[in-house]
């Protein structure tokens, strides 16, 4: 069952801009859906459409085989939503945030509370009950929106870049955070400039240029369709020049410091055989660049070529 | 549509609402009593006693209902514009916006509020009035009622206040350049019978004289205007204004982009 079907969805704002050119794409009920993309190319748009904050031109919207026009009472109540911006009453409290939400959703007084309190205590709040959302913390509101969009258990969560300007212990313990929650059953969609984000928590990725998707797939066919990776060794002992070795490309950064250009045609065994012979040793590796952010430049760089082209 | 969550949705609202009232009660609930007593000692006891008798009655116990009145109303509405704007422009209204509650109950609600801190600081007025004179209420069930209709009529045209407003300036036009002159000119501080023609006649076609003059006749027993027709104007009022209210939300007009 798909937990989100759209199709055809367009919008054009009032000033003129059409943000979105009649998208389609599909979540799988379970999934963790990474919804990437440049900014201004449609993906607040289209969050905003799915979760009836933005009024859509021209298509259709499914949660969980709801339409969000003709059924929207059964629509909504499958979506939590984290936004991109903060939109948390800064004079209420933590837990009247949380406990509103629910009264939102039509959930009892005595559910509500149990549910607050889980949900505060998971994303470590619950003693900050008391406290007005002012006084939190950037990543703390950032977690109390988390908390917030989940009080009525939605069977999707929407999160739009929700690690933005949260620093990394703070994104770390979201994302595990996160994974508890898909791991339970509720389908996520996120989006995110932090590609190694997406790259570790997603199983499926969809990018969005201008208004149009570009990309909608699997994460490891989206990885495999890198051409090249840069790999960065660091080596046990220095070297004088950068060793000739055959299906690859390589550079010293330092003389302990080897930089490595690797085709889709070899594998990572195949070089350390190489240096293996060569009697140099590696101590560790790491990819020069993010795979997904390089195989995201491409993407929307290629499809800035194609544009140009047809321009002329 | 969901009638149980709807209703549970729209108890939270006027949690929120009265949350809210209470949370800042220096700035919704102290300076209309200030106000008014100012009202009753520089009008009613100050210059009233120049004035004498209006309708048979003392001139403080005269305009007594009118500053109640008026204190209601203009409660009802700056508690709904305020709130309602405060959440679209802090953008917590959004919290709203994507849950399953309906537009109606998203529009009751704030009404409720506006409703309840309209009453409540009707009622604290009340309270003041009697340090000054005495009132016995006539009829209890038309005081309550007109209270109540007046209440939710301005309620829901300060919803629409919210709705259109873009900014904080937006909120303080109607109040100032609309509310204020007609609440002046409804007949609070004198009766439209002491008016020369046209005023007299010009009078009639401003809403909250009705309410104002229904109210008194609850309260006093006298009125310039018939109690029929300012049921009719309120009951007027309040099914349109509802209309209006649920037809912009529904189209998310000043909500949704």
């Amino acid at each position: 069952m798909h937990a989100l079907s759209i199709k055809d969805l367009q919008k054009t704002y009032a000033n003129g801009n059409v943000a979105l050119k009649g998208i389609n794409f599909a979540v799988e009920a379970g999934d963790f859906y990474a919804l990437l993309g440049p900014n201004g190319a449609g993906k607040t748009t289209a969050i905003g459409i799915i979760s009836s904050l933005v009024n859509k031109t021209a298509g259709n919207v499914e949660i969980f085989g709801h339409d969000i026009d003709t059924d929207f009472a059964a629509a909504k109540s499958c979506l939590g939503l984290v936004p991109q911006e903060v939109n948390l009453n800064l004079w209420e409290s933590v837990q009247n945030i949380v406990m509103n939400q629910a009264g939102y959703y039509g959930l009892h007084r005595g559910l509500a509370l149990e549910r607050c309190e889980k949900y505060l205590r998971a994303l470590r709040l619950w003693d900050r009950r008391k406290d007005q959302a002012r006084s939190l913390s950037g990543g703390m509101k950032r977690r109390l929106m988390i908390a917030r969009a989940l009080v009525h258990e939605p069977r999707l969560l929407i999160l739009d870049e929700p690690t933005a300007g949260v620093d990394i212990e703070i994104r770390r313990s979201m994302w595990e955070f996160l994974q508890q929650i898909n791991e339970a059953g509720t389908t996520i969609i996120l989006t995110t400039h932090y590609l190694e984000e997406a790259e570790s928590l997603c199983r499926h990725v969809a990018i969005i240029d201008d208004g149009n998707i570009i990309e909608d797939a699997p994460m490891n066919t989206v990885l495999r369709k890198l051409q090249r990776e840069v790999f960065v060794l660091s080596l046990a002992e220095p070297v004088a020049a950068a060793p000739v070795l055959k299906g690859f490309e390589t550079r010293l950064r330092s003389d302990t410091e080897l930089e490595v250009d690797k085709g889709p045609e070899h594998d990572l065994n195949e070089l350390f055989s190489q240096l293996d012979a060569k009697g140099i040793r590696v101590d560790s590796l790491r990819n020069k660049a993010n795979r997904l952010e390089e195989l995201f430049l491409r993407l929307v760089e290629n499809k800035d070529a194609e544009g140009a082209g047809a321009a002329r | 549509m969901n009638l149980e969550l709807n209703l549970v949705a729209l108890r939270t609202i006027v949690r929120k609402e009265v949350v809210r009232v209470l949370r800042i009660w220096v700035q919704t609930i102290v300076p209309p009593a200030i106000t008014m007593t100012l009202y009753f000692i520089i009008f009613g006891n100050l210059i009233g006693r120049r004035i004498g008798p209006m309708d048979g009655f003392d001139y403080m116990q005269y305009i007594a209902p009118g500053l109640i009145m008026m204190s209601v109303i203009t409660n009802s509405y700056g508690n709904v514009v305020s709130s309602f704007f405060g959440a679209k422009f802090g953008r917590h209204i959004e919290e709203m916006l994507v849950s399953p509650m309906s537009s109606a109950t998203i529009v009751l609600g704030h009404v409720a509020g506006g409703v309840l801190r309209g009453v409540l600081v009707g009622a604290l007025v009340t309270v003041i009035a009697l340090f000054f004179t005495d009132l016995d209420v006539q009829h209890p069930f038309i005081t309550i009622s007109v209270v109540l209709l007046s209440s939710v009529v301005f309620a829901l045209a300060g919803f629409i206040n919210a709705v259109f407003a873009k900014k904080f300036d937006d909120i303080s036009i109607i109040p100032t350049f609309v509310l204020t002159p007609l609440t002046y000119l409804g007949g609070v501080f004198y009766s439209i019978s002491l008016l020369p023609e046209p005023w007299q006649t010009l009078s009639l076609a401003n809403p909250i004289l009705y309410m104002v003059n229904a109210f008194r006749y609850g309260i006093l027993g006298t009125s310039d205007i018939e109690l029929g027709t300012a049921y009719a104007i309120l009951l007027f009022f309040c099914v349109l204004l509802f209309v209006i209210c649920l037809s912009l939300m529904r189209r998310g007009v000043g909500i949704r982009e």
